[in-house]
């Protein structure tokens, strides 16, 4: 099996062409990237809104509810039901589309909220007390602090996506996906492993840039990695911080 | 000057959490409001910088109505500290401070110039500047916390248990840093506790007040100490009134006795029973030694019995009784401002200077009714 | 609806090997997640490694699991087997870290008073910690629980039985009704176990009940 996977792989004819692997690649990121980036326009505001006035929260435990349902049928269902009014061959490409979207929101909704609801109420108090307008207190305050699980969530959101839009591929998206059901359908196994690794690989390595990512954006002074310093005297009040990833909202797909 | 109007907090369920409170904190000084929880203590004070907004009645800020003012615009005016400091934890020190100085505009020089000055003023190292709030202790993340609302130099400070979160040794320095920074700045400070002691000791002016809202007494420290209005504010004011009112007490001279010592280090020279004062080569007290126990050799560390405490010749009378009672020999022992030993006094010495010396609160009923506070000798 | 009252012998068979491949996961990932999540928080020094390692494994999509497992333990591409052991690789990703973070959970000076008392290292384990870390623990199971259910429906891609059948199925004959049918199975299904999950753990800590029944 390896010998012909790794054939598989040097074959140039699969680095060219509409269904090479670059080609794959790209579409896969695009998919991912525009998903994310439209899912994130309506639920990173959505959640600073449910957590900064604290109402709404039943909109959260919906987004999380959400989980039990199979990604495949929803995928299923919107081609079969929306598909049908969409003109071409965006029929297929675009109900997928809005699923991938639809999935990507829970997770960054419930990590933006669980974010802004981790904030020190203290620091929340005093900044009001200082003298920060409403607006202020949440971008300068709240929004830096909850930065961690908004990131986590978003981390989340990503590799829900890259997940679900590998399935997708069986009803005509493109991607990296392709390889896999092409693979499957053909009993071509080499194709469908090495789609199945290259996806891996993506993956691995979007998870690994999102977490280099956070470590630059997030402020020392809340990623633990600061609290090496010197706290002698007086009582400790030691920090439970570990790098704040402890939020897992995957659906996963 | 911050002035309570007849205010009121009501809660749409009904319960009233401050009735009909009419105050007025005088400018220059510190005004402490104490009470059992539930007193509404801290909702006052939030109040003052409309955190809760009052349900009748108003308060004043130097003549002006809060109430008609813009909200964040008078709470830039006023330093804010509470429980916990609140510190914006993605922020490090130096930036925490300058939090107001940057909400009015200042430029981020000027900025950075005054936090690092308010640093030092606290008492913190300069190195913690750049330190995230994680990375500091309690007493230091408060001290951080009050160096954050004297940074635009309000002239009003509303402080909320500041100083209740860290442990009695850390408070103690805490509160006396405090004081310090008192005298030389003279902010008008509310300040709120549940602790009777931190508020005699803090407070120019001290307003109990009860379960429910309302004032049961406000009054200077060593007038509420010895005449509370009621059971209830004698009850929260505490036993041992009398004792603790001693600090408030002017320091008549009190007539030493030379006392007999021996330098570490050496022989007693003397064999009789009873105690004898053990001090240094700068006649500064160590402790106290049992010669009969000692015999012929050198007096060692080991031997010392350090259970009495030590006091000032310029301190209160209470320190003196406390040295009188707390000596194993029952003779307290008084330094100078140096620490060198002056002589020792005897307890019923201590008390009867006490009988002989005038009561120190004036008689004239509550000092504190919309005027100015005048103290009546400093007891320390 | 028709084609469920026509059919519900085979959706019964199908979620039966559904709930198998589900939970036997669920079951083996809980008993391997319990010493490496003890394991985690006994040296802190391997949190970081081991955490990291299993949320790796979190990251690969499912099929793209289902797929490699073949060259991984060289089972047959339609086997079973294979959704299990990625199933339950799934499982422990996601334990692991709740079973340690459960174990820190429990309050230090209770550690300390079981250790005081004579509680030696696997007494006080199944004696005092991990008792109270089942609310934790329990609430980590509840979402692989759920997360599995839907996971495995995807393994239909790779022609293993169960209830994603009726999905795929349901799709490309369009069967509306049988499609629905699939869908609305697995979210009973899941829910079904996650409230199972629930009962369990009330049973398992009955001081939370007497409390107020705060999980």
């Amino acid at each position: 099996m390896i010998p012909s996977l790794l054939a598989w792989f040097t074959d140039p004819a699969n680095w060219s062409g509409p269904d090479g692997i670059p080609t794959r690649v790209l579409e896969h990121l695009v998919y991912t990237g525009v998903t994310v980036l439209v899912a994130a326009a309506i639920a990173i505001p959505l959640g600073l809104w449910v957590g900064h006035t604290g109402r709404a929260r039943w909109l959260v435990s919906l987004a999380n509810s959400a989980r039990a349902v199979p990604t495949l049928g929803l995928l299923f269902a919107a081609v079969l039901w929306v598909g049908p009014l969409i003109p071409g061959s965006l029929a297929f490409t675009l109900p997928s589309i809005a699923v991938l979207v639809l999935l990507a929101i829970p997770p960054l909704l419930a990590g933006t909220y669980a974010g802004i609801e981790a904030v020190d109420p203290a620091a929340r108090d005093a900044a009001a007390g200082v003298g920060m307008r409403g607006r202020q207190v949440l971008w300068q305050v709240e929004v830096p602090n909850a930065l961690p699980l908004i990131l986590s969530g978003t981390r989340s959101a990503v590799l829900q996506v890259v997940a679900t839009a590998t399935i997708a591929a069986y009803v005509g998206l493109g991607g990296l996906g392709r390889y896999l059901i092409d693979g499957l359908a053909l009993a071509d196994y080499p194709q469908t492993a090495g789609g199945a690794i290259l996806v891996a690989v993506l993956a691995v390595a979007l998870e690994g840039l999102l977490a280099l990512l956070q470590r630059r954006v997030v402020s020392p002074g809340l990623t633990g990695r600061a609290a090496a310093g010197s706290r002698n005297d007086d009582d400790a009040r030691a920090p439970e911080e570990s790098d704040g990833t402890t939020v897992d909202l995957r659906t996963h797909a | 000057m911050i002035r309570f109007d007849a205010v009121t907090k009501q809660y749409p369920d009904g319960t009233v959490a401050v009735d009909d409170l009419s105050l007025t904190a005088p400018t220059g000084r510190i005004t402490v409001l104490v009470g059992p929880s539930g007193c509404g203590k801290t909702t006052s004070l939030r109040m003052v910088n409309r955190m809760i907004e009052p349900t009748r009645g108003s308060i004043a800020l130097d003549g002006r109505d809060t109430g008609r003012m813009d909200q964040a615009e008078l709470r830039r005016g006023i330093g804010y500290v509470i429980q916990h400091a609140g510190l914006f934890p993605h922020r490090t020190v130096l930036d925490n401070i300058g939090t107001v100085p940057r909400l009015l505009g200042w430029s981020r020089r000027r900025t950075r110039e005054r936090s690092r000055e308010l640093l030092e003023r606290v008492g913190l190292d300069p190195h913690l500047g750049d330190r995230y709030p994680a990375q500091l202790s309690g007493g230091q993340q408060q001290r951080v916390g009050v160096a954050r609302a004297l940074a635009a130099d309000p002239p009003v400070m509303l402080m909320d248990e500041p100083f209740s979160a860290v442990d009695p040794i850390v408070r103690e320095q805490l509160q006396d840093e405090f004081l310090r920074l008192q005298g030389e700045l003279g902010k008008t400070i509310v300040f709120v506790t549940h602790d009777i002691d931190e508020a005699i000791k803090l407070g120019d002016q001290v307003a109990v007040l009860r379960v429910g809202g309302r004032l049961a007494q406000v009054a200077e420290p060593a007038y509420l100490l010895a005449h509370p209005a009621d059971d209830f504010v004698a009850d929260f004011v505490g036993r041992d009134r009398g004792y603790r009112a001693l600090q408030f007490q002017e320091t008549p001279r009190l007539a030493l006795r030379a006392e007999r010592t021996v330098v570490l280090g050496e022989q007693p020279g003397t064999a009789e029973s009873g105690w004898l004062l053990v001090v240094d080569d700068d006649r500064r007290p160590l402790g106290w030694v049992e010669p009969a126990r000692i015999g012929a050799r050198a007096v060692e560390d080991s031997d010392l019995h350090r259970g009495g405490t030590v006091a000032r010749q310029s301190g209160t009378l209470r320190g003196a009784l406390d040295a009188a009672l707390s000596s194993p020999s029952r003779r307290g022992v008084v330094v100078d401002e140096s620490g060198s030993l002056v002589g020792t006094v005897l307890a019923h010495e201590v008390l009867s200077a006490i009988e002989e010396n005038d009561r120190p609160e004036r008689e004239e009923g509550d000092p504190v009714r919309g005027g100015a506070v005048t103290i009546a000798g400093d007891g320390a | 609806m028709d084609w469920l009252s026509q059919n519900w012998r085979t959706v019964i068979d199908l979620a039966g090997a559904h709930l198998y491949l589900a939970g036997v996961p669920l079951v083996i990932g809980l008993v391997v997640s319990v010493p490496l999540g003890w394991a985690a928080k006994r040296w802190n020094r391997s949190y970081p490694a081991i955490i990291t390692t299993t949320g790796l494994l979190y990251t690969i999509p499912s099929l793209a699991l289902f797929v490699i497992m073949p060259l991984l333990i060289g089972t047959q591409i339609l086997d079973p087997a294979n959704v299990v052991i990625a199933m339950t690789i799934y499982t422990v990703a996601l334990l692991v870290r709740t079973v340690a973070d459960g174990l820190k959970a429990v309050p230090d000076h209770v550690e300390q008073a079981a250790t005081a008392m004579g509680y030696g290292g696997a007494r006080r384990l199944f004696g005092v910690e991990l008792p109270l870390a089942v609310p934790v623990i329990a609430s980590g199971l509840r979402v692989a629980a759920v997360s599995n259910v839907s996971i495995v429906s995807v393994a239909s891609l790779i022609g293993v039985a169960q209830l994603g059948d009726l999905l795929v199925d349901g799709f490309n004959r369009v069967i509306a009704g049988e499609l629905v049918t699939g869908i609305l199975a697995t979210v009973a299904l899941a829910l079904a176990l996650d409230a199972v999950i629930v009962v369990g753990t009330r049973a398992l800590t009955p001081w939370t009940r007497v409390v107020g029944g705060r999980p």
